[in-house]
């Protein structure tokens, strides 16, 4: 009895979430691979037909967006490893009794919506706003000067916005390191400067590895920073999903272009594991 | 009528049916099990088309249909005073509460939200909803989803609609909706700015405004204007006229002249000097004039400009369909419409409301008297005769496919 009990318990553990996922994760995927699989129009309604020529024709009509989305989501990815490492850094090592308070302070933004941050970035960085209006007075920058509709404004909204995302991992990785382990570079000799290239930064890559999972993923499928900030030639892969799913009802390329992202966001992030292993990334990431 | 395209009669049948929709699918596609099992998750046809309902559908859907006490009413923002005035009236002299939720933000999202479950023939939550008569006016209609209205109940708009509302194209003899309020698309912009009048599209061309040119998002909108630019009629065109018209608006956007295609937000946009000229609904510009003291001009450009009209309409499954038409009715009274419109600054449907207006105004004194007078007086809000002549209708589309083609020949520019 007792035994039949250990063999269930771990079926019957997984059984609320793996329910939830079954009801809220696989059905939906399925009817959208169903969709993104179907002909017709929002009127007559969709069939089935198995026409897989719409997942060739969504791509080549927009492979620019799809590519263009898959850009910035590395940059974003790249700038927060720069800006993220030194914040996670100092809290880990130097934040003493008031780490929390720190990682608290890094969380805040969070209790604000996402629109709303956005929509405060807008007002930001427009023509004649507090960034640019000052720097214009002083000669510093062309009065036609612009940031928001550019890339850059899309990048730094994405930025802002997933911050947290890449610090809080880092400094998870950098928290579990062993003080003594530096302390021996140290004694052996090494400057801070080794000690830091060669104990700590490799003790903190699985930290980095699992931000830029965190970060990448979310940031190439955003569609709310290139909507407000960007402009016309801005556009990312998630505002076309969103537009043929709400604006022109055309649900077979919409979910089209859903599957083809997940597949490359799937193969890129498989890809990245298997190259710097997988172990170590997962294990991360699931903190 | 809502002629398809499809070749085989009894296909269609089949496909617009939901079981002989499963079984044609399967034949079309020669499935295996999982094909089978994915196109059980299909999504269904939405009933037979047609534009004009039969007499008994009118019957059919009224008998024994009674007035609640009660309705849920959806709206676009800042289409009435927030105080209500209207509303409250309503109720006190017909007994029937009013709720009001400004839900509806486009056209798009607005139709993506509630087909579901119109389609499984539930409620949406509203009873009365205010629709504009583009593409998705169209698939509202097509679907099925709206009621039939019962003109007996609609006195008031028999005797005061201006009689030009029942030969629209999109809903002619008013079946399924009668007007909440009409808008002209045109060209807004700060003088202050542009240093100089503006009064044709070509001026949205114009590379002095290079990056200080705003234009919508909203496919149709967008659509027209290029169609315009290009001496192309909208009502009439075809797609070989997108196609022209979709390289005129290309051409601007390579140019670097668009700042951006804009939804609500391009009021915002003006205002903070982002876009100097810009596509624009007329009442948006009246309003934002009115309530944050600037000085931004409207325009109906030389070649044209559109006019489009917002939709007062019963979804189908409405709970509450008697009270729904007893508010449709409501707003047709001379009195409420002009209220409205004194409000709002939309072309009123009303055109009796502009002599209410006039005497309001001489009611008043100072401030309040002007603004009730330019209200009365302003040909955004009752057009004459030479305005009309300068405004198009929206593109008409024949099928669900050509509208398709449409959004796919203008979507690559919003796009980008």
């Amino acid at each position: 009895m007792n035994r039949v009990k250990r063999t269930l318990a771990p079926y019957l553990l997984v059984l609320p979430g793996g329910l939830w996922l079954l009801v809220f994760f696989v059905v939906p995927m399925v009817t959208m691979l169903s969709l993104s699989l179907q002909e017709g129009d929002i009127v007559n309604g969709y069939v089935f037909t198995g026409h897989w020529q719409t997942y060739v024709e969504a791509i080549s009509d927009y492979q620019t967006q799809m590519i263009r989305s898959l850009v910035y989501g590395a940059i974003t990815s790249l700038v927060l490893i720069v800006l993220a490492f030194p914040v996670a850094y100092w809290i880990a090592f130097y934040g003493g009794r008031k780490k929390t308070t720190y990682l608290f302070l890094i969380l805040l933004p969070f209790f604000v919506s996402f629109v709303l941050r956005t929509i405060s970035w807008r007002m930001l960085l427009t023509d004649d706003g507090v960034l640019l209006h000052p720097l214009k007075e002083a000669g510093l920058l062309p009065s036609g000067f612009q940031l928001l509709g550019t890339p850059t404004a899309v990048i730094a909204g994405l930025v802002y916005n997933f911050l947290p995302f890449m610090v809080l991992p880092i400094y998870v990785a950098l928290e579990r390191i062993d003080p003594r382990v530096v302390e021996a570079a140290r004694d052996l000799y090494a400057s801070p400067a080794t000690a830091f290239r060669k104990v700590i930064f490799p003790l903190a890559l699985p930290g980095v590895f699992a931000g830029v999972l965190m970060t990448f993923v979310p940031a190439s499928s955003d569609y709310v920073n290139s909507e407000l900030l960007g402009g016309t030639s801005t556009t990312m892969i998630g505002q076309v999903i969103q537009s043929k799913f709400l604006h022109t009802s055309d649900y077979p390329t919409a979910s089209a272009l859903a599957f083809a992202l997940m597949a490359v966001l799937l193969i890129g992030v498989f890809s990245y594991a298997r190259a710097l292993g997988t172990e170590d990334v997962m294990k991360v990431a699931a903190r | 009528m809502f002629p398809t395209s499809k070749p085989d009669p009894s296909l269609l049948r089949g496909m617009t049916q939901r079981r002989l929709g499963r079984r044609d699918a399967l034949r079309l596609g020669g499935l295996s099990a999982m094909g089978a099992f994915l196109a059980a998750c299909g999504v269904q046809g939405k009933g037979k088309p047609g534009a004009s309902a039969a007499p008994d559908a009118v019957a059919k859907f009224w008998n024994g249909k009674v007035k609640n006490g009660k309705l849920d009413f959806a709206n676009w923002p800042l289409y009435m005073d927030p105080k209500k005035p209207e509303l409250k009236k309503f109720t006190e002299k017909t007994g029937i509460t009013v709720k009001y939720d400004e839900v509806i933000q486009e056209m798009g999202p607005w139709f993506a939200k509630v087909q579901p479950q119109l389609s499984a023939k539930q409620s949406i939550g509203y009873d009365l909803m205010v629709i504009t008569n583009g593409m998705q006016f169209g698939q509202f209609r097509d679907a099925g989803f709206l009621a039939p209205l019962d003109h007996s109940k609609l006195p008031n708009y028999a005797a005061n609609a201006a009689k030009s509302y029942a030969q629209s194209a999109y809903d002619p003899g008013n079946v399924f909706s009668v007007p909440w309020a009409s808008g002209i698309t045109g060209i807004a912009y700060d003088e202050s700015k542009t240093k100089r009048p503006i009064t044709k599209l070509a001026d949205l061309w114009d590379p002095a405004f290079k990056g200080k040119v705003g234009m919508f998002s909203d496919l149709q909108e967008l659509g027209n204007f290029g169609l315009l630019a290009a001496g192309l009629d909208p009502a009439k065109s075809a797609e070989a006229d997108w196609k022209k018209a979709a390289a005129k608006l290309q051409e601007q956007k390579d140019a670097g002249i668009v700042r951006n295609y804009y939804d609500q937000g391009y009021v915002d946009a003006l205002g903070k000097g982002e876009v100097w000229i810009t596509q624009a609904w007329s009442g948006d510009i009246f309003q934002k004039n009115v309530s944050d003291g600037t000085n931004f001009k409207f325009v109906i450009p030389e070649e044209g400009g559109t006019i489009w009209t917002d939709n007062m309409a019963i979804p189908i499954t409405a709970a509450n369909p008697v009270d729904a038409i007893t508010l449709m009715d409501f707003f047709y009274e001379v009195e409420n419409a002009a209220t409205l419109a004194e409000y709002i600054n939309y072309v009123c449907p009303v055109p009796a409301a502009q002599a209410t207006m006039l005497k309001h105004a001489a009611a008043q004194t100072g401030e309040d008297k002007e603004y009730l007078e330019s209200v009365a007086n302003s040909p955004l809000v009752f057009p004459g005769e030479a305005d009309y002549a300068k405004l198009h209708y929206y593109v008409g589309f024949n099928t669900a496919e050509e509208q398709q083609d449409f959004s796919k020949v203008f979507d690559p520019i919003v796009l980008g």
